[in-house]
């Protein structure tokens, strides 16, 4: 049987799979901020928040009114989506012409607010989520136990992320998405509403970063800080992908969950920083990412 | 000198200034160094400075001539801000004693500033053993727990001549100190360490490190991590059928509110080793329902050890008289402690407080009657076997007297 360093091709097989688990994380939270930058130009700093708000509505649906998992992978989006909206009525609108900066400082103090009040009220320690009953166990593969959850969490953000390229790169409603970019102006002159269109493009960004809470709520420790723990990578990502490109995120999320995962088996100390490393190097190569259009 | 300085002007000042204050009335102001907001912010936190508010009551200080006051900061888990904190607290507030302080690195620091000040440091929240070994200082009182003291307890417990280990260690100072005093009690035992992998700190996701640690077949996986590292270490070991495979899980350092945060379905089984437990005896569940109804959560290990440490500081001050932190920290040692929380000990010459430890197994979820009702208590460690000797310990101060 060969071995590629010294580690055996089913320990490998183990690792590929995990690494597209934890990809289709990357996935859905850098989509959903490549939407929101492509769209409104707002690197939004906050999405790290909304993921954890997510992962919180989810177990307060359960805590407080007895709703399961399966309507929390519905609904806590919306809720995360409706306080997107406000956000993004109140203050984000008044950003659109000024540099990107302020947008980034204004998201990332109201990241900062948000995971203080939820410390303040829940503690730092974390909750409990179990599980669903229907996806609990797991299938021996033969190289590895794959837990079912693990795999519906593949499925799902596969699905999402790619209905959500369709829409946006295949359908009209995207087109005006996309047109509304490039001239707004021109856009409103045709009868479309173009705030409320953006207003309901950041609900709709947000909503994935809630979606990727509920996910993530069984498997993960659900804590105030679960979001900023994990931000700063998915950033990186969305940079390796391209800034604003929906494919770019798709690909390089899934594409550096497999890296990562390698990395965690050759040299586990390094795994924290490989991102950054493939970032830095991506940058130096090709600035505006792997799937960005130069500009 | 400028300490005393500073206290002969107190004193002036209470002289002049109060007479109707009895004549002896002693200023004590005390300081509540430790994370306010990081991963430590519920096992230590608001907690801690709700402990040492409830020794002061409890103490009666007021009936006893002693005027206490009680600060508290955030020193963010970074020694450079612990440091200078303390400083301030020493060179300006009054600050006489320290209490709390988690995270060996901030610990250590407030050890050697609280010598250089005359202060008074009893720390309950750190868990490295140089506090009382290579780094003593005579100024330093290491009440609760080291990292020594839980590798003897778990690793003691779970070790046969057979068994084998494999570590999820992780990767800064603290991981490997943890992870190299459970080899060494492990290899004591006669069992063997058949491979260990460093994780980033902190991280979120531990599948791969559970899947080598999986592979190698050993007996026990021993997680020397802490607080979010190892509630998702557990929660994904569960997962991924793990522990139901034959292996078994041991968390060497946990606390009360970590195996709250997991609940016990996902818990349950897991061998720990605490110096406290809110449900251990009458005394342990009035204080510890005291407490609960100030905080809103039950009291970890280290909160008790806060109460404890302070009540046992509080005694010496009005024994001596004094607030210097030698004369009062000598007394400490000089004087065996007989109390609620952690029965009858004494603190040792190096610092470290001497009182039994326990042994707990999460219980499960059928067993478990409310969602604090966590732990069967399996063992009790004897105090003269919970920790490390002193001999050969490396405390420079004790090998000079002796």
């Amino acid at each position: 049987m060969f071995e590629l360093l010294g580690i055996p091709p089913q320990v490998l097989m183990g690792q590929l799979l995990l690494g597209l688990i934890n990809g289709s994380f990357y996935a859905v939270l850098s989509l959903g901020l490549a939407v929101i930058f492509g769209m409104l130009n707002i690197i939004n700093f906050s999405h790290g928040a909304q993921y954890m708000m997510g992962a919180f509505v989810a177990w307060m649906l359960l805590e407080y009114l007895g709703i399961g998992y399966w309507w929390a992978l519905l609904l806590a989006p919306l809720v995360v989506g409706a306080t997107g909206i406000v956000l993004e009525k109140l203050m984000l609108s008044r950003l659109y012409r000024l540099d990107h900066l302020y947008g980034l400082l204004l998201t990332f103090g109201i990241a900062l607010i948000i995971q203080g009040l939820f410390r303040n009220y829940y503690g730092i320690s974390g909750l409990p989520y179990q599980i669903p009953d229907a996806l609990s166990g797991g299938q021996n593969l033969g190289f590895m136990f794959l837990p079912n959850y693990r795999g519906w969490v593949i499925v799902a953000s596969v699905i999402v992320c790619f209905s959500t390229w369709f829409v946006i790169e295949k359908t009209p409603l995207g087109s005006y998405l996309r047109a509304a970019t490039e001239n707004p102006t021109l856009v409103g002159a045709f009868g479309i509403n173009v705030p409320r269109m953006i207003t309901l493009t950041y609900a709709f960004g947000v909503a994935l970063a809630g979606f990727a809470g509920v996910l993530a709520a069984p498997i993960y420790s659900v804590n105030p800080n679960m979001g900023a723990d994990l931000i700063i990578v998915v950033f990186a990502v969305v940079v390796i992908g391209g800034m604003g490109s929906i494919m770019g995120a798709i690909v390089t999320g899934f594409g550096l969950g497999i890296v990562e995962g390698l990395t965690r088996v050759f040299y586990p100390a390094g795994s924290a920083v490989v991102i950054f490393v493939i970032m830095a190097i991506v940058l130096m190569i090709k600035p505006e990412g792997l799937f960005g259009r130069s500009a | 000198m400028v300490r005393k300085t500073a206290l002969g002007s107190v004193a002036a000042a209470a002289l002049v200034a109060a007479p109707v204050m009895a004549q002896d009335a002693i200023d004590v102001t005390l300081g509540v160094l430790n994370d306010r907001s990081g991963i430590y912010a519920d096992l230590s936190g608001e907690g801690s400075v709700i402990a040492a508010q409830m020794a002061v009551e409890d103490f009666m200080a007021e009936d006893k001539g002693l005027n206490v006051e009680i600060l508290s900061a955030d020193h963010q888990n970074k020694p450079d801000v612990a440091s200078n904190i303390a400083r301030q607290w020493y060179d300006q507030d009054g600050v006489d004693a320290i209490l709390d302080v988690p995270t060996s690195s901030a610990a250590l620091a407030v050890a050697d500033i609280t010598a250089e000040m005359g202060g008074a440091f009893i720390n309950s929240g750190a868990g490295s053993t140089e506090l009382t070994r290579g780094q003593c200082q005579p100024t330093t009182v290491h009440w609760t727990y080291d990292t020594a003291a839980l590798a003897i307890g778990t690793g003691g417990a779970m070790t046969d001549a057979d068994t084998s280990w494999f570590f999820l260690t992780a990767d800064y100072a603290f991981g490997h100190s943890l992870e190299e005093e459970t080899s060494r009690v492990v290899e004591e035992a006669g069992g063997e360490v058949v491979g260990t992998v460093r994780h980033p700190f902190p991280a979120t996701d531990f599948s791969s490190f559970l899947l080598q640690a999986q592979g190698s077949g050993a007996n026990v996986i021993g997680l020397a991590n802490a607080g979010g590292d190892t509630v998702n270490a557990i929660k994904q070991a569960s997962e991924f059928g793990i522990t139901q495979a034959g292996q078994s899980l041991a968390a060497l350092l946990m606390f009360v509110t970590d195996v709250h945060a997991l609940g016990a379905q996902t818990a349950q089984g897991l061998v720990l080793t605490e110096a406290f437990y809110w449900d251990l005896n009458d005394a342990t569940r009035e204080w510890s329902a005291r407490f609960e109804e100030r905080h809103g959560s039950k009291p970890t290990m280290v909160h008790a050890g806060v109460y404890s440490g302070t009540m046992h500081y509080l005694r010496g001050v009005e024994a001596t008289g004094s607030t210097d932190g030698e004369t009062v920290v000598e007394w400490m040692k000089a004087n065996p402690f007989d109390d609620p929380l952690f029965g009858q000990g004494y603190v040792r010459e190096d610092g470290r407080a001497i009182h039994d430890m326990y042994l707990f197994e999460v219980k499960t979820p059928e067993e478990s009657t409310g969602e604090w009702d966590l732990y069967n208590l399996l063992a009790t460690i004897p105090a003269e076997e919970a920790f490390l000797p002193m001999e050969g310990g490396g405390c420079e101060f004790v090998e000079a007297a002796g």
